[in-house]
């Protein structure tokens, strides 16, 4: 890939924890990279497997989905259950040839703005190493 | 009216259906399908003639070229697209007829020849044709689109590297998923066809309920704590859901249609009837399902390395959940390198 690949990723945010997390990095002005495009869920549970493999389908080159830490779920449990779908959903991508790790898992709380910043730091520089999904250069 | 008049409505009335039959890359299974309606396939040919059925009747590609557009009333077209001739036929039959319908899983999603986008010709046809146990082929012949022999050229179809549905490669107006599809369904739909009461176009002629919703076994909260195969269940209880029982069953995210019929002789379902109406994919919606129910028992106190342990209780994802439909999911094919 040339030297100008930048990756474009998506962000489902819970609307009671992460989304708040996010909102928090952006008043206090932390700088993270733009190449995150946030889309607020009210729980990191609505998340259906369908909705990142559509993402990375369409050419979305990272999917991050964040939730409530343990414990912190609104709704209980709807973290638990993304935590295991992404899991089972990583397997299934090793087996259709996508690197399982453009799929993100990440517990970020309403408090932790500066978390969030890393966090989307971290995987922006994690798929710009990867490289662009492979998904588009099939179609 | 007149007599005349009267006599010409008579004789178009009269006029039997013009049906055909064609199989694709399919295993044959859905042309016992059709035969598998019993004495009902004598109603069938009351009411239409066969033009075309390459398994049961000696009419060549040439005679269908030679029909006129649109002179088949219903074209019957099981199995998927994998090889040129499949490709040619299809755009034919769609070209001569006039309802061109899916028949079973194959042409539908895509069935178990779809699995073989999990490689490409190469790997395809390394397994069939070199590197197999019972093969002896030192000079390593695989089959060619053209072979150059001194008597001249010799052609055989093209291979493609990705199996295709029906519809990803002619305008398809109707659906009858399962693998085969059951007589019931079968005859439904030779008789909304003959009825002339068919639904819209781009229907799929099942009910819109899951299999879930046809099986009579007793279902209750549904938490497991690890998955099991069949072989592995000492003895399974006839009566009782059988993912509570830990057996991975499609039920949840497939079409029903088929009475629950695998879940009565006690096998589980493995999803021929394609996804369930509104879900764009069937083995997604069938991992979420499956995720939210293994392992919740103290899911709070539970680490993500024994998450992890339960999960890789699945072998097989791609073969587990997309074992009729990889074609026609949203990630269709494996990325080969």
């Amino acid at each position: 890939m040339s030297k100008e690949f930048e990756p474009n990723i998506i962000g489902f945010l819970c609307n009671w924890c992460s989304y708040a997390g996010a909102d928090l990095a952006g008043t206090s002005r932390i700088k993270y990279p733009p190449n995150i495009k946030s889309i607020r869920v009210m729980c990191s549970g609505r998340v259906d497997p369908v909705f990142i493999l559509e993402a990375l389908q369409k050419g979305a080159d990272g999917v991050l989905v964040a939730g409530c830490h343990p414990g912190d779920c609104h709704y209980q449990s709807g973290n638990y259950k993304t935590n295991r779908r992404i899991k089972l959903l990583k397997k299934l991508l090793m087996e259709m040839g996508i690197e399982p790790n453009r799929v993100r898992f990440e517990y970020i709380s309403a408090s932790e703005g500066k978390k969030f910043a890393q966090v989307v730091t971290e995987f922006v520089e994690e798929i710009r190493r990867m490289g662009a999904n492979p998904l588009k250069q099939m179609k | 009216m007149t007599e005349e008049k009267k006599d010409k409505i008579e004789t178009e009335k009269k006029k039997k259906l013009q049906f055909a039959f064609y199989w694709a890359a399919s295993c044959g299974g859905c042309e016992i399908a059709v035969l598998d309606i019993d004495e009902k396939i004598l109603d069938v040919v009351e009411v239409a003639d066969i033009l075309f059925w390459p398994v049961a009747l000696d009419t060549k590609y040439k005679d269908v070229e030679a029909m006129k557009d649109g002179s088949i009333d219903v074209c019957f077209f099981n199995g998927s697209i994998r090889t040129e001739e499949q490709e040619h036929l299809a755009k034919l039959l769609r070209k001569k007829s006039k309802v061109l319908v899916a028949f079973g899983s194959c042409a539908v999603n895509g069935g178990i020849p779809g699995l073989a986008n999990l490689a490409n010709r190469e790997e395809v046809f390394n397994v069939a044709y070199i590197d197999n146990p019972s093969t002896y082929n030192p000079k390593r012949i695989v089959p060619k689109k053209l072979t150059r022999i001194k008597e001249g050229k010799l052609t055989l179809p093209e291979f493609y590297d990705t199996v295709k549905t029906l519809n990803q490669v002619v305008d398809v107006d109707y659906y009858l998923p399962g693998c085969p599809p059951t007589p019931d369904l079968i005859i439904d739909a030779v008789n909304s066809i003959v009825e002339n009461r068919l639904p819209p176009k781009g229907a799929v002629l099942a009910p819109l309920k899951s299999v879930c919703d046809e099986c009579p076994r007793e279902k209750y909260e549904k938490k497991i704590s690890e998955i099991k195969r069949v072989y592995e269940v000492e003895s399974i209880d006839p009566n009782k859901c059988l993912l509570e029982q830990g057996i991975i069953c499609m039920g949840p995210a497939t079409r029903g249609g088929c009475n629950a019929r695998c879940l009565d002789a006690n096998m589980p379902c493995t999803g021929c009837g394609g996804p369930t109406p509104n879900s764009r994919d069937q083995g997604a919606k069938m991992m979420s399902a499956l995720a939210s129910i293994l392992g919740i028992e103290e899911e709070e106190k539970m680490s993500d390395e024994k998450v992890e342990e339960l999960m890789d209780q699945i072998v097989d994802p791609v073969g587990t959940f997309y074992k009729y439909g990889l074609p026609s999911a949203l990630i269709n094919r494996r990325v080969m390198r």
